[in-house]
């Protein structure tokens, strides 16, 4: 059975389409990656996966229906909606108590020793915590349940890099044990590069990249090409050119190594070079149609 | 362990202070007021407390007894209509919705957490407090008649005490049943709207204008009047609110729960209160 099983989800706020048909298997023990530009519909697509949102569609979170089964199924899901949505009259100790007291799968010990190793007291409200100090609290509390599926909504949102990098490690190191899955959406692309093992793009209320990481970097290779072989790269049909130094970078997609070796210096692109090739790709082709 | 709607509960009392606090500060104030009237000698002009007929004595201490009392009880059912307007629309506009439904606790048992604190929590706390605060009184004015080498012994015979404890019980029980309709009523809107006071206050002017105008009837007036301060009369026999209550006799309690009036009015809530957990399962923060 997969974590998240959807099929032909759709949802539509009276005029906006946030979800046109989207189809999105999520194994276990993955992490994924959803990447889209804002208003693209990641937000409902998480709502949706959390039970907070009805939609169209089939839609299978560990086997439940989510807006039917919202409350059971939080026994096994947790997640983190953005930053700063802890309540900022709570002190950090009634946190802890109050999740103790509501979540049978939550081990305050465990929550008490992630925040030990932080200089946050106890006895604060979160309210007189800084923003970075409120995403560790958040994060101690959610990486202290023994959750099935963890999402992440803008988890690193206006953190300085410190924290931001901190976030991750601790998710890797503390948290994620290959069993556990785990969805995350950011705008922060290249944080989570060597974070996650799948990556989905979502643009207008559909998926159109959804491929590990891998096969991701086997699939895209960019190419510095040396100016004698610009046109001959031009030929070979890149995804996406760019100019840098005078020099054209090209993104190929599905293309023979040895013959890109041929034209100029070889990489393995970023995501977010990626990401942006896809996201105008589809604005020329839709100008083209058009 | 203990369960979702305990803790649901507790985190409510931990947010909303002002649930024991505010009585508080009323029943603290009450004392003080008191200990000054019998400071100046205000309480008793004549200093000859035992020279007064056993009536008057009667009545010279239920007077700031039964104030004390009421102010406190007032306090609280005040605090308890604020936190109503309140409590589903905070959550929505400082965004801790989306904490509290990450956790494993269903809308219901959110909401009739929250319906507790009004129902159940404040008037507890009210009762508490105004007994303590009745009894403090007793005290200060034992030690003050003492010095004043009156014979309070008498006046501890003259007071209805037993009397006092059971029927200010049964008028907060009354209370409690009779305003949860509006309490749930308060509690869906704060869900439903941004501005949960103007929704329930300009309708319910609104409909008197317009029956008035169109008919010139008031049934609706009469109907609110009712669901405000109709569960006194329902409670009591007849007349017994215009004098202090000094004999159980002047409780009403077999009309009281036989009143179709409180029955409609607890449905009313059971359907506020389910409504106001199916509207919030569905809402998302604001802004």
């Amino acid at each position: 059975m997969a974590t998240i099983e959807a099929r032909g989800l759709r949802k539509r706020y009276g005029a906006t389409t946030a979800l046109d048909g989207v189809d999105l298997t999520v194994e276990e023990g993955r992490i994924v990656g959803l990447i889209g530009p804002n208003g693209a519909g990641k937000t409902t697509a998480l709502n949706a996966i959390l039970g907070l949102t009805s939609c169209e569609g089939e839609l299978k979170v560990l086997g439940r229906d989510p807006w039917r089964e919202r409350d059971e199924l939080m026994r096994d899901v947790c997640f983190i909606a953005d930053v700063a949505v802890l309540p900022r009259w709570m002190k950090v100790s009634q946190a802890l108590a109050y999740v103790a007291g509501v979540h049978p799968r939550f081990d305050r010990a465990k929550a008490e020793g992630f925040l030990a190793r932080t200089s946050i007291p106890l006895g604060k409200k979160i309210g007189k915590l800084s923003k970075g100090m409120v995403a560790q609290v958040h994060l101690a509390l959610v990486m202290s349940i023994d959750a099935k599926l963890l999402i992440l909504d803008e988890p690193t949102l206006g953190l300085d890099i410190l924290y931001r990098k901190q976030f991750y490690d601790s998710l890797l190191n503390d948290y994620f044990d290959g069993r556990r899955t785990i969805v995350v959406t950011t705008h922060q692309v290249e944080e989570i590069q060597h974070v996650i093992t799948d990556l989905v793009f979502i643009r207008a209320g559909r998926i159109v990249l959804e491929s590990p990481m891998d096969a991701f970097e086997a699939r895209y290779a960019e190419v510095m090409a040396r100016p004698e072989a610009a046109a001959e790269a031009r030929a070979l049909g890149p995804l996406h050119e760019r100019q840098v130094f005078g020099r054209s970078i090209f993104l190929f997609d599905g293309k023979d190594r040895d013959r890109l070796e041929a034209l100029g210096e070889v990489r393995t692109p970023s995501i977010a070079d990626v990401f942006v090739a896809v996201m105008t790709e589809g604005n020329a082709s839709a100008r083209a149609a058009s | 362990m203990k369960g979702a709607f305990y803790w649901s509960v507790r985190r409510e009392l931990w947010e909303h202070r002002a649930v024991w606090i505010a009585p508080l500060a009323v029943a603290c104030f009450a004392i003080l007021a008191f200990v000054f009237a019998m400071g100046v000698g205000h309480f008793v002009k004549s200093g000859n407390f035992s020279a007064l007929p056993p009536a008057a004595q009667r009545q010279l201490m239920m007077v700031p007894l039964g104030m004390a009392a009421s102010m406190v009880a007032i306090t609280g059912w005040l605090v308890a209509v604020f936190y109503c307007l309140d409590a589903l629309n905070t959550e929505r506009r400082d965004r801790s919705i989306l904490f509290w439904k990450s956790m494993p606790v269903s809308d219901l048992a959110t909401v009739l957490s929250k319906a507790a604190i009004p129902i159940v929590a404040i008037p507890a706390v009210a009762y508490a407090l105004a007994i303590a605060t009745q009894a403090i009184l007793l005290v200060i004015a034992g030690i003050g008649m003492g010095s004043n080498g009156a014979d309070f012994a008498t006046l501890y015979d003259r007071l209805p005490l037993g009397v006092m404890v059971v029927s200010f019980a049964y008028g907060v029980a009354v209370h409690a049943l009779w305003y949860a309709p509006l309490f749930a009523l308060m509690l869906l809107v704060s869900v439903l709207v941004r501005r949960p006071f103007l929704w329930i206050v300009v309708p319910a002017i609104a409909v008197q204008l317009l029956e008035k105008i169109a008919f010139g009837t008031n049934y609706s007036g009469a109907f609110i009047k009712y669901r405000l301060v109709g569960g006194m009369t329902e409670a009591f026999a007849p007349g017994a609110m215009q004098h202090p209550i000094t004999q159980l006799s002047q409780l009403d309690p077999v009309r009281f729960v036989t009143s179709p009036g409180l029955w409609l009015g607890l449905l009313a809530a059971a359907l506020f209160l389910y409504g106001a957990a199916r509207v919030r399962r569905s809402k998302e923060p604001l802004s």
